[in-house]
């Protein structure tokens, strides 16, 4: 009764709290939450987009889980793509940030905008259709027959071996993202003086002064990044649609994401989508969980 | 004289634990990785003017060899034939670009203050709950959302584009970590002025996480640029000129020069955002000291 009675005290008292989150959150209920639950909810039904949904229960996790061989494929593919461009995407978004930080001036934002060019550009795909090319004519052929690292031409995105190592270098070539700019904002917040008082306190050289002055006062940058690096390597499906096809040779371009929009905009079966979203938001908060444990530690 | 002084002061503390041969060989790094980076601005501009024959030339060269405004040329006369005045589609990504991001980022950063400096009841939740719908894949909720529009009655309206937009869980989440990091002191101090609370938000803690809006602007704008409303707007004189070019370019061979074209344009806009974003950026920062 004691308890319920300074709750209500205290939620009387953050007044302007309220006021302040108001806008955001109503907005947010309506355009992401509802959507979000209507979606869970449309998991367990048999869901046409023309008929109305019919409750079926677990029996497309079921399906998922046991009969979808191609899920299989596509959740494995994820996971080799999550674990090796995830982590490396985001060194190197650090790494080009403090780089960057190095510069002054105009030359910082031209070489950020050089960096960021990837992602600001719509059509960046392009220019690896060019360099992949199966024929001679691609570069990529070009190159290696003309330093007879081959003898014919290589059908890169029609070889099932090739076809998710070179989707990764792609990845990683376009890592350079939300993630990047974020860590060049929270780098010139980084109070200076505590570079002063860290090279007095006996700190020699740049990367220790990384490590114990640099991340640690960009920790809240650190986390933000990590979550978006989640979310981008896990649902992975544009490049591998438009280098790969989709379906891809024998499925060796195949996602989660790419799995679901199969089902989503070919097969019309929202229901089984929905379940497929379920499933991969349930391996991001996963993640999640387990990098923000690792990002607690740095600079200790 | 004064600002110069301190501008050689800094200029000293960015020296402070730097060897030569650290500064070259990462500079040598950087000026590798740029040119692999820069292929895409690269290829855009110059196909953009790249006569028609070059264009169809196979095997591709990325580097033109007789440039020529031929493409803009096409461009100018396909866009006076279209169903609506083009500048009328200009207008429309004014206002759907503008109001989403401005909207976006006042909302966002409102919410985001009290989430990151005041203590209330349900903070964690609320936080928690952005968080975690931002990893939700979008592609299934589309559905829901548009029946959710529709029952909301702004259905082909410029609200139903913007209101959502207002909303996106990223920039919650990208002003709430700036803003963390704002001395509690510089807060209280203000409030022992007198000062209410909306007040604090807009003329302290704004004005001290201008590289957190500044990003988190650019990232709207792509997003509201690249957004070309056909899932809810039906109407012709609704659509924005993403809607407009990308028609242009769905014709095909026979628009390829002009199609280029688009593409340069559609590249150039959000690079010219971001190129005065990102400057201010460092204007801001070269002036105050902050945070002490």
């Amino acid at each position: 009764m004691k308890n319920s009675y300074s709750l209500k005290a205290r939620m009387a008292a953050s007044k302007a709290s309220y006021a302040m989150l108001a806008p955001y959150f109503i907005l947010f209920f309506f355009f992401t939450v509802l959507p979000v639950v209507a979606s869970v909810f449309l998991s367990f039904t048999y869901f046409n987009m023309l008929e109305a949904p019919r409750f079926i229960g677990w029996a497309n996790y079921a399906k998922l889980a046991l009969e979808d061989d191609i899920f299989l494929i596509a959740f494995k593919n994820t996971l080799i793509f999550a674990v090796i461009t995830g982590p490396v995407s985001y060194f190197l978004c650090l790494l080009f940030a403090w780089i960057i930080n190095e510069f002054k001036g105009k030359t910082r934002a031209l070489l950020t905008l050089v960096f960021y060019a990837p992602s600001i550009c719509g059509q960046a795909f392009l220019v690896w259709t060019i360099i992949l090319s199966g024929d001679r004519y691609g570069y990529l052929n070009g190159f290696l027959l003309r330093w007879g690292f081959i003898n014919n031409a290589v059908l890169w995105m029609q070889t099932e071996g090739y076809v998710l190592p070179v989707l990764i270098v792609v990845q990683l070539w376009l890592s350079l993202g939300t993630g990047f700019l974020a860590f060049i904002a929270g780098l010139q917040t980084v109070d200076p003086t505590l570079y002063e008082a860290a090279a007095v306190d006996g700190i020699k050289n740049r990367w220790q002064e990384l490590w114990f002055v640099t991340l640690p006062a960009m920790k809240p940058q650190l986390m933000f990044g990590a979550v978006m690096q989640i979310t981008q390597s896990f649902a992975i499906s544009d490049i591998s649609i438009q280098l790969a096809g989709n379906p891809s040779v024998n499925y060796s371009g195949a996602t989660i994401v790419t799995h679901l929009l199969d089902y989503s905009t070919i097969r019309f079966d929202m229901g089984y989508a929905s379940a497929i979203a379920t499933v991969l938001f349930l391996l991001m908060v996963g993640s999640n969980k387990l990098v923000q444990r690792v990002l607690r530690r740095v600079g200790e | 004289m004064k600002t110069k002084r301190r501008f050689r002061l800094r200029l000293g503390r960015r020296k402070l634990n730097r060897s030569a041969a650290g500064n070259s060989l990462l500079f040598a790094l950087m000026a590798v990785c740029a040119v692999f980076m820069a292929l895409p601005l690269v290829m855009i501009a110059n196909n953009a003017f790249k006569p028609l024959d070059e264009i169809f030339q196979y095997p591709p060269k990325i580097f033109v060899r007789n440039p020529s405004l031929d493409n803009f040329v096409s461009l100018f006369a396909v866009m006076n034939d279209s169903w609506v005045p083009f500048s009328r589609y200009i207008l429309n990504t004014l206002i759907i670009t503008g109001l989403g991001t401005v909207g976006h980022v006042i909302c966002a950063s409102l919410a985001a203050y009290p989430l990151a400096k005041h203590d209330f009841p349900g903070k964690k939740f609320l936080f928690n709950m952005v968080v975690l719908s931002i990893m939700f894949s979008w592609t299934v909720t589309q559905i829901p959302n548009y029946m959710i529009i529709s029952w909301l009655h702004i259905n082909n309206t410029y609200l139903a584009l913007i209101l959502p937009a207002w909303s996106f869980g990223l920039g919650l989440y990208l002003m709430k970590q700036f803003m963390e990091q704002l001395p509690m002191s510089l807060i209280e101090s203000a409030r022992l002025d007198g000062a209410k609370e909306f007040r604090i938000f807009w003329s302290i803690c704004m004005p001290n996480v201008k590289p957190a809006w500044l990003t988190l602007a650019i990232f709207q704008f792509q997003q509201m640029w690249g957004n070309t409303g056909s899932l809810f707007l039906r109407s012709e004189s609704l659509k924005p000129m993403q809607y407009a070019l990308q028609q242009i370019t769905a014709g095909g061979a026979a628009r390829a020069g002009a199609a280029a074209a688009v593409a340069f344009v559609i590249a150039l806009i959000p690079i010219v955002f971001f190129f005065v974003c990102q400057s201010s950026i460092l204007e801001t920062m070269a002036q105050s000291g902050m945070k002490e």
